[in-house]
């Protein structure tokens, strides 16, 4: 056991870690500002701003103070290690960093997307705030250049180096570089070689200053009108920790939430780009009967007891379970149509599946599969329909005939079912399908009922590592639509409104798999198989 | 706060007198103003044929305006400062990234809620580049409340109405300090 010493206050390190100054400090609760450290990238100690002073102690107590500041993300710390991070020597040399960064940089603060986040305003808040020694007008613009997938405002731009390190160390494909030599250095890339893969949208994210600026988020939005909620990315079956930033149920940006068991400290582009078929007009809202060849609009009042009823009077049942639902969403229809028809056929719905996985040098891994909850509904399926009915095989059953009633939950994208599948289930009594955009199959539809996309629902995902995580809506759903849990609350006959924690709680004290979760769920999620042998 | 909080300071209204109980002075002196009135130079003005003089046009808080830049483009960048500081959520901006070689961000759109607007001027005070000014028109109207959302085309001709009378407060503070500090070489405060 180590002990050191921080501004007076002594903190216990555990045998074996390996901490530098600033994380240290975060546990005495002092906070070291820095810009160039990053806990998932290499120290290059380049920024300064960390600079403190260092000391040890020895057995008898004395004191001995290093000459000179040394910078905190590049010391770790041991056994008797003493820093002083709040002297005067070290706050003027903060305001110097402050000061020497802030000389070129454009005061352009009224149109940076990073304003308002900014570790640069922060900072200068917090420790510069020197008087300007710089006599001429400072530059209210900055140049800016395409770096491929992000844009680069070069002059706001303080070398910190993160991105350069980014793609070298997570995404592995070096495209940036410094360039030039002392105050003509810039970050570029190759001519041809442009910042080109699917980790990218990160090194926004690592920017400290407005430098670096997501093209799809730029000018959209000032930071300060959007409020993140915790989200789970349902892009893949890797379920990424993500924030959702949002204003007036309108999603402007998705971010990576920090989650050392799952994705660290990044996410992929084709998860943080994911938010705009959310917006698409194209989906579908309300809920519509077709009778023959009429269609009338249907509304919400008094309508689950109308497909109780009318999923009563069809027959034999089946119910197609997507791996996009959440496993209260998945149980909870289960257990209806279980109720309704014993013998009822419970499917698992088709797995998006493209090409392989994809491994990062970094450790980060974009799943093949291309749905969130695929293990858990199987889980759920293995035992409340006794194993996993694959979709071809409900299809099949569906064409022989053998099944009068199905239900068919969607939350895919565009495009899953094409026109000759869809065409078997027109042999059907009843056809109920709640998806997120019209489909061949929901065209079919007895009835057809908008469902919710991911940012909407509240509920628990578990990913492909048997992690189990679970989510509260950003944002509401668009008018005319009910999520398929509140639906699926009251086609199960449940008095009130839609409660996930509780339908968790309860099939965690069901299904054997999930006792885990009878517990509290962590923001980091519950790895259900680890506690399962624990 | 209760009653018998010891911070209050309880008064009594003082007993009337007879002059007061019967009313005769109080009478007299509310004839005499009247009738000083009646004697005095007219208050009144005949609006909207008369206008009411404006002491100060450009302390004075009416209609928006967003003031144009030296080649006639909209000065505002588009920062939502002003949409942040309006306490009435009257201001609603869509940026976008400017047709210009020189700009970077330009709002693409710019609407101001007029009828949801209390003039209180702190958009006017929030504006980094002096794009949003308030001038001194105040008898604004419109048959609907949709007249009464001036976009940005609207707002720019608010401008083109009223720059010869108001020119830019930007402008005449520029005046201003060139005759206050005729010794121009002297370093003013940094600018921010």
């Amino acid at each position: 056991m180590a002990t050191v010493l921080i501004d007076g206050t002594e903190i216990e390190i555990g045998d074996g870690e390996r901490l530098n100054a600033i994380e240290a400090a975060a546990r005495a609760g002092v906070s070291i500002p820095y810009y160039c450290w990053h806990p998932g990238l290499s120290v290059v100690g380049s920024c300064r701003m960390c600079l403190v002073e260092a000391g040890t102690r020895d057995a008898a107590g004395r004191i001995q103070m290093g000459p000179k500041l040394v910078p905190a993300c590049n010391t770790l710390v041991r056994d008797g290690t003493v820093l002083v991070t709040q002297s005067e020597k070290v706050q003027q040399a903060r305001a110097m960093v402050e000061e020497g960064l802030l000389l070129r940089h454009p005061i352009d603060c009224p149109i940076c997307d990073k304003a308002g986040e900014c570790l640069l305003q922060d900072y200068y808040f917090e420790y510069g705030q020197a008087d300007g020694r710089r006599a001429d007008i400072r530059p209210f613009t900055s140049r800016r250049r395409d770096l491929g997938d992000v844009a680069l405002f070069v002059d706001r731009c303080i070398l910190c180096t993160r991105c350069v390190r980014f793609v070298r160390e997570v995404s592995g494909t070096n495209e940036l570089l410094v360039s030039g030599r002392a105050t003509g250095e810039e970050i570029d890339v190759f001519p041809g070689f442009p910042l080109a893969n699917k980790l990218s949208g990160n090194v926004v994210d690592l920017c400290p200053v407005g430098a670096l600026a997501d093209k799809d988020f730029l000018y959209r939005q000032r930071v300060w009108f959007m409020r993140s909620h915790p989200g789970v990315c349902t892009r893949c079956a890797s379920g990424c920790s993500i924030w959702i930033d949002e204003n007036q149920d309108r999603i402007h940006r998705i971010r990576p939430r920090e989650n050392p068991h799952v994705n660290r400290w990044w996410i992929c582009n084709d998860g943080r780009y994911d938010y705009p078929h959310v917006h698409n007009p194209a989906r579908l809202v309300g809920a519509r009967q077709r009778k023959g060849g009429d269609t009338r609009e249907l509304d919400f009042t008094g309508l689950a007891g109308q497909l109780r009823a009318a999923l009563r009077q069809a027959g034999r049942l089946g119910a197609v379970l997507s791996p996009f639902l959440t496993l209260q969403e998945a149980y909870l229809l289960a257990g209806t149509i279980r109720q309704l028809d014993p013998q009822a056929l419970l499917a698992l719905g088709p797995v998006p599946l493209a090409g392989e996985d994809e491994r990062y040098p970094g450790g980060f891994t974009i799943s093949k599969e291309k749905c969130p909850n695929r293990f858990g509904v199987e889980r759920i399926l293995g035992r409340m329909a006794g194993g996993v009915i694959r979709f071809d095989h409900f299809v099949e059953q569906v064409a022989q005939g053998a099944i009068a009633g199905a239900w068919v939950s969607g939350g895919y994208r565009q495009g899953w079912i094409d026109e000759a599948t869809a065409a078997k289930f027109e042999q059907l009594r009843l056809l109920v399908v709640q998806d997120l955009f019209p489909s061949p199959l929901s065209q079919r539809a007895t009835y057809e009922l908008g469902g919710a996309a991911f940012a909407e629902r509240d509920g628990s995902y578990v990913n492909r590592q048997h992690r189990l995580q679970s989510v509260a809506w950003a944002i509401r759903p668009p008018a005319g639509v009910r999520t398929e849990g509140s639906i699926l609350w009251e086609l199960a006959g449940r008095a009130g409104l839609y409660d996930a924690a509780a339908t968790l709680r309860e099939l965690a004290a069901e299904i054997p798999f999930f006792h885990p979760a009878l517990g509290t769920i962590p923001e980091t999620g519950l790895d259900l198989l680890v506690n399962q042998i624990a | 706060m209760k009653s018998d909080d010891k911070s209050i300071k309880w008064v009594e209204e003082p007993p009337l007198g007879l002059a007061g109980r019967s009313y005769v002075p109080l009478l007299v002196g509310g004839i005499t103003t009247t009738l000083k009135h009646l004697a005095g130079p007219k208050m009144t003005v005949e609006s909207p044929e008369q206008r009411h003089a404006i002491v100060d046009p450009l302390g004075y808080r009416g209609v928006h305006r967003l003031n144009r830049d030296a080649q006639g483009r909209v000065k505002c960048v588009a920062c939502f400062l002003c949409a942040t500081a309006c306490p009435a959520h009257c201001i609603d901006i869509v940026a976008a990234e400017s047709p210009w070689p020189d700009r970077e961000k330009y709002p693409e759109s710019f609407t101001i809620d007029e009828l949801r607007c209390i003039f209180c001027g702190m958009c006017e005070e929030a504006c980094p580049v002096d794009a949003i000014e308030l001038t001194s028109l105040y008898d604004l109207s419109g048959k609907s409340r949709e007249e009464m959302i001036f976009d940005k085309a609207k707002l720019l001709s608010v401008y083109d109405q009223t720059k010869d009378a108001e020119p830019m407060r930007s402008a005449q503070a520029d005046r201003a300090t060139d005759s206050a500090c005729p010794d121009s070489g002297e370093r003013g405060e940094e600018p921010i």
